[in-house]
């Protein structure tokens, strides 16, 4: 075949004669040597391919092919084999996006953190005190307590100055700051945060794994991105629960609405493409034109934040004309059966105007029954009079197996009728304040509502249902009364016509949507979906807009309906293999008790943003109420801390070990004992929570350990308070504290501080703003270097992570880095010969379990007040025990403890034993034969060994604890659902197994929805089809929220709420030069990024502009003087952020965005605003935190981490912005 | 009839998503070194725009193509005697600019500045000359309509416009154009290749640079009305998109193809007539050259068509996988796919499927909604201007942009129906030409999309054309005065 070469010469010729030729020489077959196509095949051709994904914060969970040539990962491409969906939809192949093709870059990029950095003066400062003091804690106490070494190398924090150093001595390092500060201030004050673990969760476990052992909180981080949608909670009593992709695939009518599918969602974005050709027909509601929009039938650009107005208007139209101009039967029939709608609520009078209130419970009716206040009534058609559903929070917790949704009493088995309305059996048609939020004042509307008059408990008791209340505060009109909308065009709340002077919306295309939407799911049995996202979450009152819109799936019965309901994509991820998951993350084998954090509060505290509050939360109270009951944010999280409420982390102004001396020393014997004395210093003031004085240095946090995420550059809203106050370096923050409200239960100091954080350690494989920013640096193995797994709710697969090649320099996995920093810390503890000691630990009022009881009738009742007795677990947080030998964290990190077997698994309020399972992972992992607390233990010390006992101990992936979880669920409702799982008893998934072809996970009753026979995860189908009830109050899907802060913020229904009103600065402000404008600053996902992840990369820095940018409506732009990739600063007194403006006419005038979690180690020149460098996105953000979401002890409204909280939002806000002077680079 | 096998592409623009793996999966495989910096062999540009290289679409610049001269078809950039006379002299040529003057960072300054008052930042710079640089262009620098406000309108596909677009919020419209190598049944940079090193593969189709024979004339670049042939920098050598010939020999489809998220893309093998060439490319009116190239193609189920490829000797294999073609269907029985450019003449054989778009103005337009059935918009209410894709697709043909959208549209309608039990107007069904099972072939191939239906490819016959019995212990070694390397 070969030939010889010719001469270049002869193929010059080649050119004048061709070897043969048909039409004209326009076709020519030549018989060239074509040998040279090698040099193609060769760069194609390659050693081996390996399984992988990538562990970031997308959700994607995509499962890509790794190519080795030559020892080097040359690129990646997708890998395929994704169980089919069938015939007849399209597949799950391929998965990935741009980024994540682009990950290979970082891996030999000069970016990398190749070796363990610490700041020079930092290392120069320890290595002198070792010098100078044999007990290393004795060497890390002359630097830290004393002000001037602190100061100088906090002050250099951020400013570059690394070196590099020898893994053992920054293990050391770390290891003496861990236990000087758990010695000192308490082992709370160590912290750790890192996100979203279903993304590569064995890293995640493994610092939540070491912080659980060494007594340091995890932070959370759902809430604090501002992704979790404390709506759902709210409505469901769980999390998020959402579709998986393929199920959009399903259905008949889809709206985004906020969410940029194409553009978030890129690997499932072709299901809502296909899901058209089906015959989907498509809205996208977005102020600008999206990429979203570009997939749409109707585009409906909405004034940013005004979502909640259009979203009440639809439901106005919806109840309007398919439940009371005309009964939709579908409709009315799951509104019976799966929402409160049915159930009663009391009314109080006064001036005779009536007021809704709580529930009316079976306690009111004088029915004796366990938990009589914890079930809700309803009034019975058949009977005329009231009855008590099974399935309410009551009858979760009675043991009478009767938590479930059939139409039962639960006293008298009888089948109920309940009705939905009062009218037809009232007694009065009176007249109900509903509260109305707008910028030109609240106000408080009178709506018609009828309403049944009771003697209860020699009582006049007026009630009504939830219905009754939903349609008068919806302004329907029902023809019995003048206090409504009389129709779509008049301008009442909450009309069509109302909405539109909001929206900016034509009334008549909210109109035509509601109809169609509705009829849509009548046409085709509830598979209308609504796909929300970050564009109406990220606001401070996200929960009233979410609630607005997720009624609209509520009211047309298309929730719990494959292709129909809530689709929310924010942040969230889930985790499947749950129970086995969190066992090894929170160590629960060893300890039991984790310190979980709600992040957002830590972090309004620890950076002080607290500390800035100018605008009085008593401005968005409800009109009804007479006024709020703090002016100040901050109290609301006093008093939830104190009241059990959320978790707050430092807890006391006192060293927890020495806190449980102390007791023990009063005579305290048992852990109740403790609880009781605790209760009682408090109650003394005595004992005094750390969140009352956070400025207090005994109440700082002292080290934080960052892993898997860019806190500082990324999800740090608020940018400049965390560089100024925790961090106490640089910064570019313009406000000031002088003029802001003071609150009543926190300490002010007139000094705020500077610098808590003692040390700050970051785990990362590129050099991006937290490791800039860090004290030390540890280098991280990338996806393509470790054992892991992976899940998300996008799809229902388990599939790993796998080292292509070995962690390259001295990079070592985040489970090697935590296993040898937990050798440290042991042998450090040995050194100093530290003996074992017992903390006590305070622990919220947890959702799932009994203590959702604890606070009935959502009525707030406070022991600092004297209100009531502080009763730890009731009243105040639960008071723990916890024992800790420090000598013993690296024999407990390797090992599974012996709880796995002695104590039962489960997840959300059910449990089982998994003793089995433990013996045999003893066979398959080995047991740890060395002379420890742990000899006999499974041993787990390689993470894909961790990997395998977390897929051996879950539901999901382990079929036999699958039908235990069933049986256990079976055992509280008394219903038949272990079928579920059944045909899958024998299957236990390996790493091996999810190696050869991700697996899809086994239906568990830790999430709602079924894959059984291949069925596509819908969320809630288990709740619809098995009568599961949800975590509710009532067990059904809620429209009411009677908490008595609900009512105090006017938040009991869904209304409408407008964004806050924010000016960039208050009084001071630096002076104007040259032209400027004010524009709301919104900062959605990037499509070149991963929040920060890829934004540092040079393939998607070079596809699009290289650096930062703010993107602007081309009219603002040219009234500013600003022309496209100008440089801008964008400013308010949070800080300033310089970035090349982008300028469009696809962007709306009045907002500019900045795309989320711009770096500022790219590209960033200084502003002379600051006279320090352009920061990030976050620059001029900051966060304020809402009271509604800090309700706990009640019902669904129950602490769970990650699950409910305030949220870390920083929409609400609007920016100056004006061209750059002057470009400098600050070099020096 | 000379017979002839093509591998080709369709783009189903309608689910482009603008995600842009397809150009970051091939880049890392094929350009991702110095000298090939700059090269996208497959980028994506948002339209309207100028895309890249900067309005590659304007031949009154760049000369790319052919044209019709007498009747006559000649390189656009003028006749063979013409360019061999001013071998040394090509003014039509893109500058770097006109792509992108490619950059890097200096990263290793976060790692290693010494402490300093401010922190430290990477900035960016120049790959050509090692210099900080301001950046001030890109490959992708309209992305979703970025400064679109202003580009958009120097869009060559706009100012042809009979009438011309508003740059304004309320007249918002936007699509993405993928783009790789057309692999042109007529390619005009072959023929204008002063060295010979362009041609194009007997067996498949695919046009390749021959990286020995090249002569850095760059003709190629020029002559090229895509401008999807490069010159690298550091080699001196021209180069573009391959087709992954290595991954199609084998079975396997292009990267850009297999990494397609929005699963867009088809590949499939066409028949061709070779003598028909000229003819087709010569016709006076450029709005028949999309139905010239229709008549080029051969029937592959015709049994006399078959019956004369094998005995022009195309392999079994490479008939059977014609006569599955996926994208045969989507070009002749369905005509939902239209080349790009058509009026270019090079017979394109990468071919899109134009896009939907959302309804105008909601409640402003002409009311084509009457029945509470036809929630869809209409055709002539859609934001992107039906002259716009006829500017790209048609050489300004709208009739039968319309008539591809309105099936598409009738596809949606009818599968509605059936999901919600429906009956569908019949009339409706046969107005655009197709028969119910072709909607619903047309559905399943555009919906489904399976893997296997999306591409067809057949594995190379090397046997025909080498000694493989030979070639099997020897393949792959490659040493001085070895047997030579094989794939």
């Amino acid at each position: 075949m070969k030939k010889k070469k010719r001469s270049p010469l002869f193929r010059r010729l080649n050119y004048f004669s061709p070897i043969e030729h048909h039409s004209n020489k326009h076709s020519q077959t030549t018989r060239e040597d074509r040998d040279w196509e090698n040099v193609y095949r060769n760069r194609w051709q390659y050693d081996k391919v390996v399984r992988s994904t990538h562990g970031v914060n997308c959700t994607g969970s995509c499962s890509w092919n790794i190519y080795v040539k030559n020892g080097i990962v040359t690129w990646e491409g997708q890998n395929l084999n994704y169980p089919s969906t069938g015939p007849d939809m399209p597949d799950f192949e391929p998965r990935g996006c741009p980024r994540g093709a682009s990950f290979s870059w970082y891996i030999y990029s000069p970016l990398r953190v190749k070796y363990p950095y610490v700041r020079g003066v930092l290392i120069n400062l320890w290595r002198e005190a070792l010098q100078t003091h044999q007990n290393p804690l004795e060497a890390w106490k002359s630097i830290v307590e004393n002000p001037e070494k602190a100061k100088s190398y906090k002050q250099a924090r951020g400013k570059g100055g690394f070196v590099r150093a020898e893994w053992p001595e920054v293990l050391k390092l770390i290891s003496a700051s861990l236990l000087y500060t758990v010695m000192k201030y308490g082992p709370d004050r160590n912290v750790g945060f890192s996100p979203i673990p279903a993304m590569s969760m064995i890293s995640h476990a493994s610092g939540s794994r070491f912080m659980s052992l060494i007594g340091g909180p995890m932070l959370s981080f759902y809430d604090w991105y501002a992704d979790l949608p404390p709506a759902s909670p709210q409505i469901w009593g769980d999390q998020t629960d959402v579709p998986e992709s393929s199920d959009w695939y399903n259905s008949g009518y889809i709206i985004t609405w906020g969410s940029n599918v194409p553009l978030t969602r890129t690997p499932d974005a072709h299901f809502l493409a296909e899901a058209r050709y089906k015959g989907a027909k498509v809205i996208s509601i977005s102020p600008d034109f999206a990429e979203s929009s570009k997939f749409a039938d109707d585009w409906l650009s909405i004034r940013q934040g005004t979502d909640g107005a259009l979203a009440m208007a639809m439901g106005h139209v919806i109840l309007q004309e398919f439940y009371v101009n005309q009964e939709t039967e579908r409709f009315i029939e799951y509104a019976k059966q799966y929402t409160d709608f049915p159930f009663l609520v009391t009314l109080s009078k006064e001036n005779g105007v009536y007021t809704a209130g709580r529930f009316l419970h079976a306690k009111d009716i004088g029915r004796k029954t366990k938990h009589d206040q914890w079930k809700p009534a309803v009034w019975d058609e058949q009977t005329s009079s009231f009855a008590i559903p099974q399935g309410t929070m009551g009858s979760r917790w009675d043991g009478q197996q009767k938590w479930n949704l059939h139409m039962i009493d639960e006293e008298t088995g009888e089948p109920i009728e309940p009705r939905l309305s009062v009218l037809g059996i009232e007694d009065e048609i009176g007249t109900v304040r509903i509260p109305y939020f707008s910028n030109d004042g609240n106000k408080v509307l009178e709506r018609d509502l009828p309403i049944k008059k009771m003697n209860l408990n020699g009582e006049e008791t007026y009630i009504t249902t939830v219905f009754d209340l939903i349609l008068a505060n919806y302004g329907v009109n029902r023809g019995i009364g003048e206090r409504s909308a009389v129709s779509y065009d008049d301008p009442e709340p909450f009309t069509p016509a109302w909405q539109e002077q909001m929206t900016g919306i034509k009334k008549e295309a909210v109109v035509k949507i509601a109809r169609e939407f509705a009829q849509n799911a009548i046409d085709t049995d509830g598979r209308s979906m609504i796909i929300v996202g970050a564009g109406i979450n990220h606001w401070f009152n996200s929960d009233t807009i979410y609630r607005a819109v997720l009624n609209l799936v509520l009211l047309v019965g298309a929730q719990g309906v494959n292709g129909g309901g809530w689709a929310h994509y924010v942040g969230q991820e889930k985790l499947r293999p749950a129970e086995g998951w969190q066992t090894i993350a929170t160590a629960k084998d060893w300890e039991g008790v984790p310190k979980l954090q709600n992040g957002t509060s830590f972090f309004y505290f620890a950076t002080d943003q607290w500390r800035y509050e100018d605008q009085p939360i008593s401005d968005l109270a409800s009109p009804i109420a007479a006024s709020s009951r703090y002016k100040h944010h901050a109290d609301y999280n006093v008093l939830a801390a104190r009241l059990g409420w959320l978790p707050s982390y430092p807890t006391f102004n006192q060293n927890g070990i020495d806190l449980y001396k102390e007791a023990e020393k009063a005579g305290a014997a048992t852990p109740e004992d403790v609880g009781a004395y605790v209760a009682s210093q408090l109650q003394e003031k005595k004992l005094k929570f750390a969140i009352e004085d956070p400025d207090n240095e005994v109440n700082f946090p002292r080290n934080l350990f960052v892993w898997r995420a860019n806190l500082i550059s990324s999800s740090g809203k608020g940018h400049e308070y965390f560089l100024k106050h925790l961090l106490g370096t640089t910064n570019g923050l313009m406000n000031d504290d002088s003029d802001s409200i003071r609150p009543e239960e926190i300490k002010w100091r007139e000094q705020a501080p500077e610098g808590k954080l003692d040390l700050l350690i970051n785990l990362d494989f590129r050099m991006a703003g937290t490791a800039l920013y860090s004290d030390i640096v540890l280098p991280a193995a990338t996806w393509y270097e470790k054992h892991d797994l992976s899940s998300t709710d996008m799809h229902p697969f388990i599939h790993p992570f796998a080292p292509a090649i070995s962690a390259p320099w001295e990079s070592k996995s985040d489970w090697d880095i935590f296993k040898a920093l937990s050798k440290a810390v042991s042998d450090l503890a040995e050194e100093v010969d530290m003996e074992p000691v017992k903390e006590v630990v305070a622990t919220p009022l947890l959702h799932d379990t009994m203590q959702e009881l604890a606070q009935p009738f959502g009525k707030i009742n406070d022991w600092s007040k004297g209100e009531c007795e502080a009763i730890p677990g009731k009243t105040m947080p639960n008071i723990q025990v916890v024992e800790r030998d420090y000598k013993h964290i690296f024999h407990k990190m390797t090992a599974l403890g012996p709880n796995v077997a002695l104590k039962p698994s489960g997840t959300k309020g059910m449990s089982w034993s998994i003793a089995d399972e433990y013996e045999s992972l003893k066979q398959r992992l080995g047991e740890i034969t060395s002379d420890s607390v742990a000899k006999g233990c499974p041993n787990i010390s390689e993470a894909k060994q961790a990997a395998e006992a977390i897929l051996t101990l879950s539901s999901t992936s382990n079929g036999k604890v699958a039908v235990k979880a069933w049986e256990s669920l079976e055992n509280i409702t008394n219903l038949k659902l272990k079928d579920l799982a059944e045909e899958r008893e024998e299957e236990c998934f390996t790493f091996e197994q999810i190696t050869a072809q991700p697996k899809t996970v086994i239906t568990s009753p830790a999430f709602t929805g079924s894959e059984k026979g291949g069925r596509r995860y819908s969320p809630f189908t288990t709740n619809v089809e098995k009568l599961i009830p949800w975590r509710t109050l009532t067990g059904r899907q809620s429209y009411y929220v009677d908490h008595e802060l609900m009512m105090e913020f006017g938040e009991t229904m869904a209304t409408f709420k407008p964004i806050l009103q924010h000016r960039p600065f208050l009084s001071k402000r630096p002076d104007q030069e040259g032209k400027e404008i004010v524009l709301n600053y919104l900062t959605p996902h990037n499509k070149w990024s991963v929040h920060s992840m890829y934004f540092d990369s040079l393939p998607m820095l070079t596809l699009f502009r290289g650096g930062p940018t703010v993107w602007m409506n081309k009219d603002d732009a040219e009234d500013t003087d600003i022309k496209d990739n100008d440089w801008i600063e964008c400013f308010n007194r949070n800080g300033v952020v310089v970035a090349r403006a982008v300028l469009s006419h696809r962007i709306p005038k009045g907002m500019a965005f900045m795309h989320h979690a711009q770096d500022r180690h790219i590209n960033v020149p200084g502003t002379k605003l600051t006279n320090n460098r352009g920061g990030t996105h976050n620059s001029p953000t900051r966060i304020h935190v809402k009271p509604t979401q800090m309700i706990g002890g009640y019902a669904q409204l129950s602490y769970g981490f990650n699950y409910y909280g305030p949220t870390g939002n920083q929409r609400d806000l609007n920016v100056v912005i004006r061209k750059l002077k002057e470009v400098d680079w600050l070099e020096d | 009839m000379k017979i002839k096998a093509q591998i080709g592409m369709v783009m189903n623009l309608d689910k482009c998503i603008g995600c842009h793996t397809c150009s970051v999966t091939c880049k890392n495989t094929w350009t991702n070194r110095s000298g090939a910096e700059y090269m996208y062999f497959n980028n994506v540009e948002t339209k309207p725009g100028i895309g890249y290289p900067k309005q590659w679409e304007d031949q009154d610049k760049y000369k790319g193509g052919w044209t019709l001269k007498k009747g006559k078809l000649e390189l656009k950039s003028g006749s063979k005697t013409n360019r061999l006379a001013g071998l040394f002299y090509n003014p039509n040529q893109p500058s770097i600019d006109d792509y992108y003057e490619p950059w890097n960072y200096d990263y290793e300054t976060l790692t290693n500045s010494p402490q300093k008052k401010h922190q430290p930042v990477a900035r960016p710079k120049s790959s050509l000359t090692g210099d900080f640089m301001n950046i001030e262009w890109g490959p992708n620098w309209e992305d979703d309509l970025a400064g679109g406000h202003i580009t958009g309108l120097e869009d060559p596909n706009v100012q042809k416009m009979e009438e011309s677009i508003k740059t304004e919020f309320d007249d918002v419209f936007m699509m993405y154009l993928p783009r790789i190598c057309e692999h042109c049944i007529n390619p005009a940079c072959v023929s204008s290749c002063p060295s010979g090193a362009m041609y194009k593969r007997e067996e498949d189709g695919i046009v390749l640079v021959d990286q020995n024979a090249c002569r850095s004339w760059r003709y190629c670049v020029s002559s090229c009305p895509y401008k999807k042939v490069y010159f690298n920098w550091q080699t001196n050598k021209a180069e573009k998109c391959t087709l992954c010939f290595p991954r199609l020999e084998a079975g396997l489809p292009t990267i850009c193809s297999e990494t397609c998220v929005g699963r867009i893309r088809y590949l499939g093998v066409m028949l061709y007539d070779a003598d028909k060439v000229e003819e087709a490319a010569s016709v006076e009116n450029e709005k028949d050259l999309y139905h010239s190239q229709l008549d080029v193609f051969l029937d592959p189920n015709d049994p006399e068509v078959a019956k004369l490829a094998k005995e022009q000797g195309i392999p079994a294999e490479w008939i059977e996988a014609a006569q599955q073609s996926p994208i045969y269907k989507m070009i002749i029985d369905w005509k939902i796919a239209l080349p790009l450019h058509p009026e270019y003449r090079t017979l394109p054989m990468v071919w899109y499927i134009p896009p939907l778009s959302p309804i105008m103005n909601l409640f402003e337009g002409k009311g084509s909604r009457q029945t509470a059935e036809d929630i869809f918009p209409a055709i002539d209410q859609m934001r992107i201007p039906i002259d716009y894709l006829a500017q790209l697709l048609t050489a300004g043909d709208t009739d039968h942009i319309r008539s591809t959208l309105k099936k598409m549209s009738v596809m949606r309608q009818y599968m509605r129906a059936v999901q919600t039990n429906k009956s569908i107007d019949p009339e409706l069904i046969s107005s655009v030409g197709l028969t119910e099972q072709q909607i619903e072939d047309m559905y399943r191939l555009l919906a489904i999309a399976k893997y296997d239906d999306r591409f067809v490819i057949p594995s190379s016959h090397r046997e025909e054309v080498s000694d493989l019995y030979a070639e099997q212990g020897s393949c792959g070694l490659s040493f001085s005065g070895g047997p030579g390397s094989c794939f």
